[in-house]
């Protein structure tokens, strides 16, 4: 896959190519697969996807420590505010539905992580359903974001062990943000401002889950990457260019993940982990979950 | 080289694509190794496997994939209590593995049939993985493809011949690395199909009288 999201752009403008046709003409070819094979797998995940989102939107599931579950109903059903009832509660409702699930080891789909597995469902099925937007469409933006991801991956990193939750909500945010572009109509330079201006908001993100499960604040942290992704796709649609590149935007993501102190890549050493209550939970918790009967 | 549907996938039992999909294909490649289940195993868990992995089932993703359960299979929920019901001695511990280490690593000993390996193994994120140890030798192996492994006699020709034996059956190379831990000793090599080599094909390696031993892992990734 490419390594740079300036030259998959290059070569999407330069053929007139959208830049989902771009990643999965590259995609076919480096890995002997027809392009059919790879869009039926990514069906597949759509699937697994919007079946995650009704799952967690039942509202009865608890995570293993009991810290999270519920949440994404509340959302789904609240009027009380001001965004009730539109296209952003109900992407927020979304991404929190799937993290929902993930925590209660559901089956789901790690776009890129699980840990930031409920940005991209909730942004894409959201959209489409607001739009009505057909499927086709959305499957080509999963390509568009699994492009984004791969330069993200050989660029900085997509693990918050190493570099933090920017490289897990944060990427997510940014491949969210880049494929639903794409799947408004934006141009494949649009996706790459969109990209940006999306993850330059979650640098230096930290990773600091209570007692290191991936439960609290991730299924918030999935939430709030969603609204900003839709930040970023508003913005970059409306003509914002953003002055750095896409691509060192990814760089110094990367670089600073690699300068993070190690409380705060995954280890519960630091952040919210490390608060007064976030130390209580995490222990009493931790110790439900030992004596559970399993 | 990243796949789009590593990126986009895998479809995986929550909560960790480190912890718990990346623990499962460690897991997975393991059993390969020692073809089968195996009956004892030490899991040693370093860095962030052993500060945060039971909150993410990573014990219980390492137990499933030694059983054969794949990333999404929901047994994994329930992998300690299928390890004990069927009797394996599976034991977890804590460890410090060297300071160059991946955050989340893991050292494996298992025994299966009077076979006993000992494997280092790390979970890359995204579900990624890498083993980098199998009995002392340096590797690389990420189960991204059909994977020949083997430990041959170090000697002029092998690597030629092996690649005859896959041509002569249709097999695709896809990579090929010969590791050894001296000049003259034993050599490992890790041999990355396109596609499935087959019982034959592994079979007609078993037969050279300087492989010593070869194992065929299916592909666990993408």
């Amino acid at each position: 896959m490419y390594k740079s999201l300036a030259d998959a752009i290059r070569d999407a403008e330069a053929s007139g190519r959208t830049l989902s046709a771009t990643a999965l003409a590259l995609e076919s070819k480096d890995q002997g697969r027809t392009v059919d094979d790879i869009r039926s797998a990514l069906r597949r995940a759509l699937e697994v996807m919007r079946s995650a989102v009704e799952r967690g939107l039942e509202g009865d599931l608890r995570s293993a420590s009991g810290l999270v579950g519920g949440d994404a109903a509340l959302v789904a059903k609240s009027s009380a505010g001001p965004m009730s009832n539109t296209l952003f509660s109900d992407v927020l409702a979304r991404a929190l539905a799937v993290q929902e699930v993930n925590a209660a080891m559901g089956v789901i789909v790690a776009a890129p992580t699980a840990g930031g597995a409920g940005v991209l469902p909730a942004v894409l099925t959201g959209l489409a359903r607001n739009r009505k937007i057909g499927d086709e469409a959305v499957i080509d933006a999963l390509a568009t974001a699994g492009l984004i991801g791969a330069v993200v991956a050989e660029r900085a990193s997509l693990s918050g062990a190493e570099g933090g939750c920017q490289a897990e909500t944060g990427a997510a945010a940014g491949m969210a943000a880049g494929a639903a572009t794409e799947m408004l109509g934006g141009t494949p330079s649009q996706v790459g401002h969109a990209v940006a201006l999306t993850m330059q908001g979650l640098l230096g993100l930290v990773c600091d889950p209570l007692g290191g499960l991936v439960e609290l604040p991730c299924v918030f942290r999935n939430a709030t990457g969603a609204a900003l992704a839709l930040a970023g796709i508003e913005m970059a649609l409306a003509g914002i260019t953003f002055a750095i590149p896409v691509d060192e935007v990814i760089d110094v993501m990367g670089e600073i993940g690699r300068n993070m102190d190690v409380r705060y890549r995954e280890t519960a050493g630091g952040g919210l982990a490390a608060t007064p209550t976030g130390r209580r939970l995490a222990k009493e918790r931790l110790v439900q979950i030992r004596t559970a009967p399993r | 080289m990243v796949s789009l549907l590593d990126i986009i996938g895998p479809v995986m039992v929550g909560p960790s694509s480190s912890h718990t999909a990346g623990a499962c294909r460690i897991g997975l490649l393991v059993r390969g190794l020692v073809g089968g289940t195996p009956e004892k195993a030490r899991i040693e868990l370093h860095g962030s496997f052993a500060r945060t992995g039971e909150g993410h089932g990573t014990d219980k993703a390492l137990a499933g994939g030694l059983l054969g359960f794949r990333p999404d299979d929901e047994r994994l929920r329930d992998a300690l209590d299928i390890m004990e019901r069927e009797g394996l001695d599976y034991q977890f511990e804590k460890t410090t593995l060297a300071d160059d280490s991946h955050p989340n690593t893991c050292r494996l000993t298992v025994e299966r049939a009077g076979q006993t390996t000992t494997v280092i193994g790390s979970s890359l994120g995204a579900g990624r993985i890498r083993l980098s140890e199998i009995d002392g030798y340096p590797v690389e192996l990420t189960g991204h493809l059909p994977t020949i492994v083997l430990v041959a006699a170090d000697q002029p020709g092998s690597v030629a011949r092996i690649a005859g034996i896959l041509a002569e059956k249709r097999v695709n190379l896809a990579t090929m690395r010969l590791t050894r831990k001296e000049r003259g000793g034993d050599a490992f090599m890790v041999i990355e199909c396109d596609e499935p080599p087959g019982d034959i094909a592994r079979e007609a390696i078993d037969d050279l009288d300087w492989v010593k031993w070869v194992r065929t892992l299916d592909k666990v990734g993408g």
